[in-house]
């Protein structure tokens, strides 16, 4: 249970698929100009990683990772399809959105027509084939803690866009330089709120994690850590040694 | 030039400035952002995005007259896919301490906004040799603005560039480290990134006042 929350926390806070990790800008950037449509979005976006993720985690272990064939038969056993993931995760993706699209142009007619494009574009909205390849490189392991990943990354990204897209119908009114107006002043922006989920790095317990793009950092980090407690054993040692 | 007509060459210098891929045409944000904290990532990717855009953009314009324009989609999709996964493994196999650092990014080339922007708006009604010119601009644009933030990135973050040292050592305090000089370790961190992308627009937009949105 424990796990659950941590993972929920930290995929929302920490490494959130925006400020951390920069996924799904362009769709961030092009529909932030009004809150309306970046709620729309948003929700479209959750949903869609939701089913997503837990779909390919499906996949992934019953199909793409190292020795997953082995439920068809011993001989399948060696067979590693993990190059395959790419094309299966879009896949999957492609034809979870096309669905989403149906649905909604049947029970919401007015959302489909305000999120125009934008819909069929999720296709290929980085964060959620990114949602996908995150939960196959950091190895999720059950079927439910997939899923918790892929709501609370939607979650996360619909965070951000529903912030920014505030926070731009407001600077509309603001004396804002003109070659900064627009895309500069977002990124920037985009940048500060960034600085300020920083902040959350210290949430976990431990506290010595923080926001990666890469597992390599986190293991440097650590490595770090060790430095000064292998320095203070040696003060110890000298120590001990010149009173005898 | 004697090898490229006028208009071709245009399409090259485009997007070098005017119609840069990332800060005009606002595409290819992702990945751009992510992995330019060191010069080698960067380059790297702007390579691999090189290679998946000129050759998808020659593939989708020798295909364009039998794609069914229902399908079309998925048919990118699998063209971009089948590229990044070659990428992909070519990357593991020669440089596998890289392709830890780049990690999800290179499969996040397929869904890079520039390589289905561009396929949509130039590969599917042009020919192969002015499609292939087209991606090439639009990749060494990209890669142009990649180089640019992964300079500042990584000079003002650890100091080095491509991994040599060139303010001086840190540790022994030669050098520019001699006189205080501290490297700004939050300039490694994602949300500079961001920052230095909105400079490199205030600055492009301040040359060209076309651009200024209103």
């Amino acid at each position: 249970m424990i796990e659950h929350i941590e993972l929920f926390f930290k995929s929302i806070f920490i490494d959130n698929m925006v400020f951390a990790v920069f996924l799904g800008m362009c769709s961030y950037l092009a529909v932030s100009k009004k809150v309306s449509t970046a709620v729309g979005l948003g929700a479209a976006v959750i949903f869609v990683l939701a089913i997503t993720v837990p779909l390919n985690w499906l996949l992934d272990q019953y199909l793409l990772q190292p020795g997953a064939l082995s439920w068809l038969g011993e001989e399948f056993a060696d067979y590693d399809l993990g190059f395959l993931s790419f094309i299966m995760f879009i896949a999957t993706i492609a034809t979870m959105v096309q669905l989403v699209e149906i649905i909604v142009e049947k029970f919401s007619p007015s959302l489909y027509n305000s999120l125009g494009i934008f819909l069929p574009l999720i296709a290929v909205n980085c964060a959620i084939l990114g949602g996908s390849l995150f939960m196959q490189s950091r190895e999720i392991e059950t079927f439910g803690l997939a899923v918790n990943y892929g709501i609370s990354s939607g979650i996360g990204w619909f965070l951000a866009i529903l912030a920014i897209a505030s926070i731009r119908e407001k600077i509309r009114y603001s004396n804002v330089p003109g070659p900064l107006r627009g895309l500069g002043i977002t990124f920037i922006v985009t940048g500060l709120m960034g600085i300020g989920f920083l902040s959350f790095g210290g949430m976990l317990t431990g506290g010595d994690e923080a926001p990666k793009e890469a597992s390599q950092v986190n293991e440097t980090i650590k490595i770090e850590n060790l430095e000064p407690v292998i320095e203070e054993e040696k003060e110890i040692v000298t120590i001990t040694k010149s009173e005898n | 030039m004697g090898l490229l007509s006028k208009k071709d060459a245009k399409l090259i210098t485009d997007p070098l400035a005017d119609n840069n891929p990332i800060t005009i045409q606002v595409l290819g944000i992702c990945s751009a952002l992510a992995i330019t904290a060191e010069l080698k990532a960067s380059l790297v990717m702007g390579i691999a995005v090189l290679f998946v855009l000129g050759i998808g953009n020659v593939v989708i314009s020798l295909i364009r007259n039998i794609i069914p324009s229902k399908i079309r989609i998925i048919v990118q999709l699998i063209v971009v896919a089948s590229l990044v996964i070659i990428v992909d493994q070519v990357l593991k196999a020669f440089a596998y301490e890289l392709s830890k650092t780049l990690s999800v990014f290179v499969g996040l080339i397929i869904t890079n906004c520039i390589i289905m922007g561009r396929f949509e708006a130039f590969a599917l009604g042009n020919g192969p040799w002015r499609a292939f010119l087209d991606g090439v601009g639009n990749a060494l644009g990209y890669a142009v603005i990649l180089l640019v933030v992964g300079f500042f990135r990584e000079l003002l973050g650890s100091g080095t560039l491509f991994g040599i040292p060139v303010l001086g050592d840190p540790i022994e305090k030669t050098g520019l480290y001699s006189i205080g000089y501290e490297n700004n370790g939050f300039m490694l961190m994602p949300p500079m990134a961001l920052i230095i992308v909105g400079l490199i627009i205030w600055v492009q937009r301040s040359r060209n006042k076309a651009l200024i949105e209103d």
